[in-house]
């Protein structure tokens, strides 16, 4: 022991450290209140009173890097009124920036920006939701019924909460059936109409061309594709924070064991299209791909650079035991109106402009949810000369297809998929084998979030 | 015997200050620190542990945030995924930042400035950006180094991601991006070792071995043991590596893999400060618990004797 330092100078020390410790233990046994978090409570749109408004004041928008060439636009357009335009993630690939700043906003009583898009289909889910919502039911005369009703038949949904709509759709990512049509062609195959007819074909290839793909079960959208087109209830809300998860209905697992088949032949990729190694080795080998509208220009197109005139799109498939063919939907992206600004007039337009202005819609990437813009999109489609047939008809098809069973959560399949299906496919598992963590881990997920789960 | 410099100071500590302005200047030189310090460390604990200790109505729970937190189902394997990151990140931090410490004080001195400096170069980087450049050397399709993933039988991320490669893979980003500036600080270390005990020693027959281990690792054990303070209470909140390793692998890692991704996901997700603020405390009590075992079994706040 160092004699040099005093025994008594520590004693405060310790004395400090003892009582500070007696308190918080003091504390942590007294109990007065529940420690259950506040209970989620639906905000009755009805009682939606905006904050004072300003006529004229500034509004701060918060886009991701692709739209935000669009807001630049219609500020171009519209000169009067004061944007402040803030770049930020727009919540895309699992980001979760809006909400976590909306959470922060919420406690600190200022900052929330007055129109925010988001990429993230569910973000609907929470920002409709709480004592004070972030977003503004838009249909309580911030936008027009007429407006609203031009969206494409269920398009609104994943924003339609206590009976009111919350955001406005940015566009649709209906799912068609991507193929290459010279190859197609050229090994004299014909285009499947069923899943069935999909897997007998997926066969043939991995015999007769093998190393050729016809779909691939590793994306973070596979349950969206695969699993929503086939009505499997992994996730059916049947009330407000109500979810059936059902993974062993015959509609998943027929679709498991099918994807399974055509794994286990090598015709169905293990990989995400995305990876740098499936870009670099397996692009170039992809016969058919059930996928997004979005799939045409951002993947084969601008990601695969497939050469023009060889992809072409077709409808979605059906089961043959089914009276009609569905389809899931990857993305989609929303536009909220702050139920916090002080010029709602302004956000609404701004929100407006950008999910139906031809001006916009008409030259985006993505598929417009409101339909008379994505009539002109699909024109413009058709002048870009790429694909080898026109998807108009298919396209539009698709966006009628979509099945309204698989409801959007404040959860992400997505992520799930990833985290627990994704690693034991690799691991050598087959979908069937993972079904029961796979709903486990959906189940889980749902309940720490406040849903029922039946 | 002489009287001790610090036992003559205590004597006369009260007359100096208010005579000898030389004796507010400490003040004036901590005051900054410990401003920033109350704003940014002892506040927010503060905040942090009445948080935790209440609910959203600000009513006192007592511990019912943390068994509620406790009783989650992703509490135990984050916590479990942590504790095995933690053996592998602590036991090859130790034992190889000494090693390559030692190596370069004693037959590498002629290059040790330069390999100090490239050690220490990709802890220069900002954090985020370090990772970010590990992801591309993790994809067996774009890395340079590649083919020695290959040879592990690796031919995508998935498989590099796989969740039992986590813990190491952690340990490797971690150590690449922070064990070179504590090569550096070890290296100081082993410098105030006065030359005349190691030459002495030398001269006594002790190997390069037994002056190692019997001179120079006892002599610079604060040091390590302060390493292993700071490294472990870093260990405990890895957020930065599980985050962005799942954003460049489309969510294969789980969204709350570490305790501290699982308070984020508590907090932003379910908007549940107070279950947050129980996690955060939970990681306060084990560093904190850390940083006391060590303390006292090393001697790490003793003074040195003249």
């Amino acid at each position: 022991m160092n004699n040099d330092v005093p025994v008594s100078s520590r004693r405060p020390l310790r004395h400090t450290a003892v009582a500070a410790l007696g308190a918080v233990s003091l504390l942590a046994l007294a109990a007065c209140g529940s420690a259950d978090p506040t209970p989620t409570t639906a905000s009755s749109p009805a009682a939606f009173k905006p904050v004072a408004q300003e006529k004229g004041s500034e509004i701060t928008v918060w886009a991701d890097a692709t739209r935000v060439p669009g807001v630049q636009a219609y500020q171009k357009t519209h000169p009067d009124v004061k944007l402040k335009i803030v770049t930020y993630s727009g919540d895309a690939n699992g980001a979760n920036d809006l909400q976590t700043k909306v959470q922060l906003f919420d406690r600190s009583g200022s900052g929330w920006p007055d129109v925010a898009f988001s990429a993230n289909v569910n973000d609907g889910t929470w920002a409709s939701q709480g004592k004070t919502p972030y977003a503004a039911p838009v249909d309580k005369g911030l936008i027009p019924l007429s407006t609203l009703n031009g969206f494409a038949h269920g398009a609104l949904n994943p924003c339609k909460a206590n009976g009111s709509t919350y955001c406005l759709r940015n566009d649709l990512a209906q799912n068609v059936l991507w193929y290459n049509k010279e190859l197609m062609g050229k090994w004299g195959y014909s285009v499947p109409t069923t899943w069935e007819d999909y897997q007998a074909l997926g066969e043939r290839v991995a015999k007769e061309h093998p190393g050729y793909l016809v779909g691939t079960a590793g994306d973070a959208w596979t349950p969206e594709v695969y699993f929503w087109a086939s009505q499997c209830t992994a996730s059916t809300t049947t009330g407000a924070k109500k979810v059936t998860v059902d993974l062993h209905d015959s509609k998943c697992t027929r679709m498991a064991k099918l994807l399974d088949s055509l794994i286990a032949k090598g015709s169905v990729a293990k990989d995400t299209v995305f990876s740098a190694g499936f870009i670099k080795n397996q692009a170039s080998k992809v016969l058919m791909l059930p996928g997004p509208s979005w799939f045409g220009q951002v993947l084969f197109n601008s990601t695969f650079k497939i050469p023009a005139g060889k992809i072409a799109a077709a409808s979605p498939l059906k089961f043959e035991g089914d009276a009609k063919n569905y389809t899931g939907n990857v993305g989609g992206g929303l536009w909220f109106v702050s139920s916090h600004s002080k010029n709602l007039k302004a956000a609404s337009d701004l929100a407006t402009w950008m999910t139906t202005s031809d001006d916009y819609q008409a030259t985006a990437g993505t598929y417009p949810a409101y339909k008379p813009a994505a009539t002109t999109w699909l024109v413009n489609q058709r002048s870009t000369g790429y694909f080898a047939n026109d998807i108009s008809p298919v396209f539009e098809e698709a966006a009628e297809l979509i099945w309204p069973g698989w409801s959007a959560t404040q959860y992400s399949q997505e992520a799930i998929y990833s985290s627990t299906v994704i690693p034991a496919l690799n691991s050598g598992k087959t979908l069937i084998d993972t079904l029961d963590t796979w709903q486990t881990a959906i189940t889980d997920k749902a309940k720490s979030l406040g849903y029922t789960v039946n | 015997m002489t009287t001790h410099p610090a036992t003559e100071r205590s004597g006369r500590r009260g007359g100096r200050s208010a005579r000898n302005p030389v004796g507010r200047a400490g003040y004036a030189f901590v005051s900054g620190y410990v401003l920033l310090l109350l704003a940014f460390g002892v506040l927010p604990t503060g905040y942090a542990v009445w948080l935790a200790l209440s609910n959203s109505r600000n009513q006192l729970v007592g511990i019912g945030n943390f068994t509620r937190t406790f009783a989650d189902y992703r509490f135990g394997p984050a916590f479990l995924h942590i504790g095995l990151y933690l053996v592998v990140w602590l036991a090859s931090l130790m034992i190889l930042v000494v090693l390559l410490s030692l190596m370069l004080h004693g037959r590498m001195r002629r290059t040790s400035t330069s390999l100090r400096f490239l050690f220490y170069l990709p802890g220069a980087l900002a954090g985020v950006a370090s990772v970010l450049l590990f992801l591309i050397l993790l994809d067996p399709a774009a890395s340079p180094v590649g083919w020695l993933l290959k040879s592990f039988g690796w031919d995508s991320l998935a498989q590099v991601n796989a969740p039992g490669h986590l813990p190491a893979l952690f340990t490797v980003i971690a150590f690449w991006t922070g064990a070179g500036g504590w090569i550096v600080v070890m290296y100081g270390a082993l410098n105030s070792i006065p030359d005349e005990i190691l030459e002495a020693a030398r001269i006594d027959g002790a190997s390069t071995l037994q002056i190692a281990l019997r001179i120079q690792i006892p002599m610079i054990t604060k040091w390590i043991a302060y390493m292993l303070i700071l490294a472990f209470a870093a260990g405990t909140q890895l957020f930065v590596e599980p985050q962005l390793v799942s954003l460049a692998s489309w969510g294969m890692i789980p969204d709350s893999w570490s305790p501290n991704q699982l308070s984020y996901q508590y907090a932003f997700q379910a908007g549940d400060f107070n279950g947050a603020a129980a996690l955060s405390v939970d990681l306060l009590i084990l560093g904190l618990a850390c940083a006391v075992l060590v303390v006292f079994r090393t001697g790490l706040f003793d003074r040195d004797t003249g």
